[in-house]
C-alpha cells in the first residue's frame, strides 16, 4: 500500500484521532494542544527529548491517562495491542513465556507458537519469561501485543535495551509485522536516524508537536534541529537549513487551558 | 497424649495457612508486605471497637479491616502521599487509636498480649468454623481473581490496555486480604500476620516452577511451621504464635540452602 493510498483514506476512517489534547500535572503542561490522526496501516513515530510528553501521549492514546482538555477517538471496536515501556520482573518469578501469553486471553498453542516465530522468537515458548535476555523479552512482548489480531500496535520505546544490530532488525520486524498483520503502528523512541528506516511519518514532540512529516522532511526542520541541537548533525544524512520555515506557523502555538500561555507554572 | 486444644490449635492452624499460602504469593509479587501490616495492625481498633460496641470480636475487626481495605484503595488512588508514608500513617494511627479506645473501657481487662501475638491454644470451636468458612470464601473468590491478578501483577497498565478491569479487581483483592487477616488474628496474632503471608511465599519462590505450583508449596510450607511451631511451643513451653514464625523462619532458612536446577 502506498503512501498516498493511506493518505487520502485518512480523513474519514481514522483508527484514533487526538484532537487539541492537554494534559496539565502539577500546574505544568505535560502535553500541549497536540493533535494527530493515526490511519490504517500507517508508521507514526514519535520522537524527542527525555521528558518530552512521549510516554503521556501514548498513555492518553491507549485510554490509561485523561486528558485534561481535548478530545480522542477511537474507531468503533479498535483492538489495540500494548507493547509497555519495560516490563519489571522479579528473577523468580515462575512465569513461562507461554503462560504469560495466555494471561488475558485463550489461544491455542499453534497460534502461540506462530506469533512468537512471526517476531523471531519461536523457540522461546517454553522458556521462562524472567531468564529471557533484554532483545528475547522485547520481541515476546511484540509477540504478545500481535496475539490479539490488533489495527493498532502501540510500542513504547520497543528497541530499548537492545544493541544496535539489534534495534535495526527490530524496526526492520517492525516494518514487515505492519505489512503481515496489516495493523498500524505507533511508536515511541530515542532513537533518532535507525528509527527513520521503517517510519512513515516522524511526530517530533516537546510538550506541543514541534513538527510532523516525513522522516526527510522532518530531518530537514528547523524545529527538530533545535529540539535536538548540532550534535544530531552527524548523524543525520540529509540536512539542509529550511529558511521558508516560519516560527508563527508553527501548529503549536496557543492553547485555552487553564494554566497560562508560555508553561510557566501556575499555582 | 495430645490433648483437645492442641488439636483445635493444629486444625486452626492448618486452616490460615492453607489460606495464607495463596495469598501471601501474591503479597510477595505485588510488593503489599506493608499493607498486610497496615490491616493488622488496623485489627486492633476492631477489638477495641468490638468491646466497646457489644458486638462479636471476630466481625468487628472484619468490619474494620474492611474499612480500612477500602479507605486505603481509594487515597492511594488519589496519590496525594507516597503509598508506604499512606501505609504507615494509616498503620500506626489504627494500632494507637485501637490502645487509647481499650485503655478507655474501665472495666474490662483484656489480655492484650493474646491479640498481639495470638492465642492459638485459645481456640474454640466457633473460631475453627469461623477460619475455615472465611478460608475457604476467600480461597474461591481468590480462584476467580487468579489470572486477571497475575496480569496485574506483571503490568497494570498493560492488563488494563488488554480489557483487565484493574481497580475492581485490586479492591476485590485488598477486601479478600482484610478477611484473611482477620482470621488469622487469633493464630499468630496481629503483629506477625504478615510473617504468615510472606515467609512461607519467599521460601518456596526459588523452587517453583509456576505461579499455582508456589502458592500450593507457600501453603505447604505454611502447614509445616505450623506444626513445627506447635510441636516446639509444646516440647518446649514457649508461646505458640512466634514458635510459628520461628518454624516459618527456620524453613526459609532452610530451603535457600537447596540448590537450584538449572
Amino acid at each position: 500500500m502506498s503512501r498516498e493510498n493511506r493518505e487520502d483514506r485518512s480523513e474519514s476512517e481514522a483508527l484514533l484521532s487526538l484532537e487539541r489534547i492537554c494534559l496539565i500535572r502539577g500546574g505544568r503542561h505535560i502535553l500541549k494542544n497536540v493533535s494527530c490522526r493515526i490511519s490504517p496501516g500507517e508508521i507514526i513515530t514519535l520522537i524527542g527529548p527525555n521528558g518530552a510528553g512521549k510516554t503521556s501521549l501514548l498513555k492518553v492514546a491507549l485510554g490509561l491517562l485523561k486528558a485534561d482538555t481535548g478530545q480522542v477517538r477511537r474507531s468503533a471496536e479498535l483492538r489495540i495491542g500494548y507493547m509497555p515501556q519495560k516490563l519489571v520482573i522479579d528473577r523468580t518469578f515462575p512465569l513461562s513465556v507461554a503462560r504469560f501469553m495466555r494471561l488475558t486471553g485463550r489461544y491455542p498453542e499453534v497460534q502461540l507458537q506462530q506469533t512468537l516465530e512471526d517476531v523471531g522468537a519461536g523457540h522461546l515458548l517454553d522458556a521462562r519469561l524472567a531468564e529471557l535476555s533484554g532483545g528475547e523479552l522485547q520481541r515476546v512482548l511484540l509477540g504478545r501485543a500481535l496475539l490479539r489480531r490488533p489495527q493498532l500496535l502501540v510500542l513504547d520505546e520497543p528497541v530499548q535495551g537492545v544493541d544496535v544490530q539489534g534495534q535495526v532488525e527490530l524496526f526492520e520486524l517492525i516494518g514487515r509485522l505492519r505489512d503481515n498483520y496489516g495493523c498500524a503502528v505507533l511508536m515511541v523512541s530515542h532513537d533518532l536516524h535507525l528509527v527513520m528506516v521503517a517510519t512513515d511519518r516522524v511526530i517530533c514532540l516537546n510538550q506541543h508537536v514541534c513538527c510532523t512529516g516525513s522522516p526527510e522532511a522532518v530531518q530537514r526542520d528547523e524545529q527538530f534541529l533545535k529540539l535536538f541541537g548540532p550534535a544530531i548533525l552527524p548523524h543525520l544524512a540529509i540536512y539542509s537549513h529550511d529558511p521558508q520555515h516560519r516560527h508563527d506557523q508553527c501548529p503549536h502555538q496557543g492553547c485555552n487551558c487553564p494554566t497560562d500561555q508560555e508553561g510557566e507554572h501556575v499555582r | 497424649m495430645f490433648a483437645d486444644f492442641m488439636l483445635r490449635a493444629l486444625a486452626a492452624g492448618i486452616g490460615v495457612a492453607l489460606v495464607a499460602g495463596p495469598f501471601g504469593t501474591f503479597v510477595v509479587w505485588r510488593r503489599m508486605a506493608y499493607f498486610g501490616d497496615t490491616l493488622a495492625h488496623s485489627a486492633l481498633l476492631g477489638v477495641a471497637l468490638g468491646f466497646l460496641l457489644q458486638v462479636d470480636p471476630l466481625l468487628a475487626v472484619m468490619a474494620v479491616c474492611l474499612l480500612v481495605a477500602v479507605l486505603l484503595f481509594f487515597l492511594q488512588r488519589q496519590q496525594r502521599l507516597p503509598s508506604d508514608t499512606l501505609l504507615g500513617i494509616l498503620s500506626h494511627s489504627a494500632l494507637s487509636l485501637g490502645l487509647v479506645t481499650i485503655a478507655f473501657i474501665d472495666d474490662l481487662r483484656i489480655d492484650l498480649l493474646a491479640y498481639l501475638f495470638g492465642d492459638i491454644l485459645a481456640v474454640g470451636g466457633r473460631d475453627l468454623v469461623m477460619i475455615y468458612l472465611c478460608g475457604f470464601f476467600a480461597l474461591g473468590l481468590l480462584l476467580v481473581l487468579w489470572r486477571p491478578l497475575l496480569a496485574i501483577s506483571l503490568h497494570e497498565d498493560l492488563a488494563r490496555v488488554e480489557g483487565v478491569r484493574v481497580d475492581l479487581v485490586q479492591l476485590a483483592f485488598s477486601c479478600l486480604l482484610a478477611l484473611v487477616v482477620a482470621i488469622m488474628m487469633k493464630v499468630v496474632g496481629l503483629l506477625l500476620i504478615t510473617s504468615l503471608f510472606i515467609l512461607p511465599a519467599a521460601a518456596v519462590r526459588r523452587l517453583s516452577r509456576s505461579p499455582e505450583q508456589m502458592a500450593l508449596l507457600a501453603a505447604v510450607a505454611g502447614i509445616a511451621a505450623v506444626c513445627g511451631g506447635l510441636y516446639g511451643s509444646w516440647q518446649f513451653d514457649t508461646p505458640a504464635g512466634p514458635s510459628i514464625v520461628v518454624a516459618a523462619t527456620l524453613i526459609f532458612a532452610l530451603l535457600q540452602l537447596v540448590p537450584l536446577r538449572r
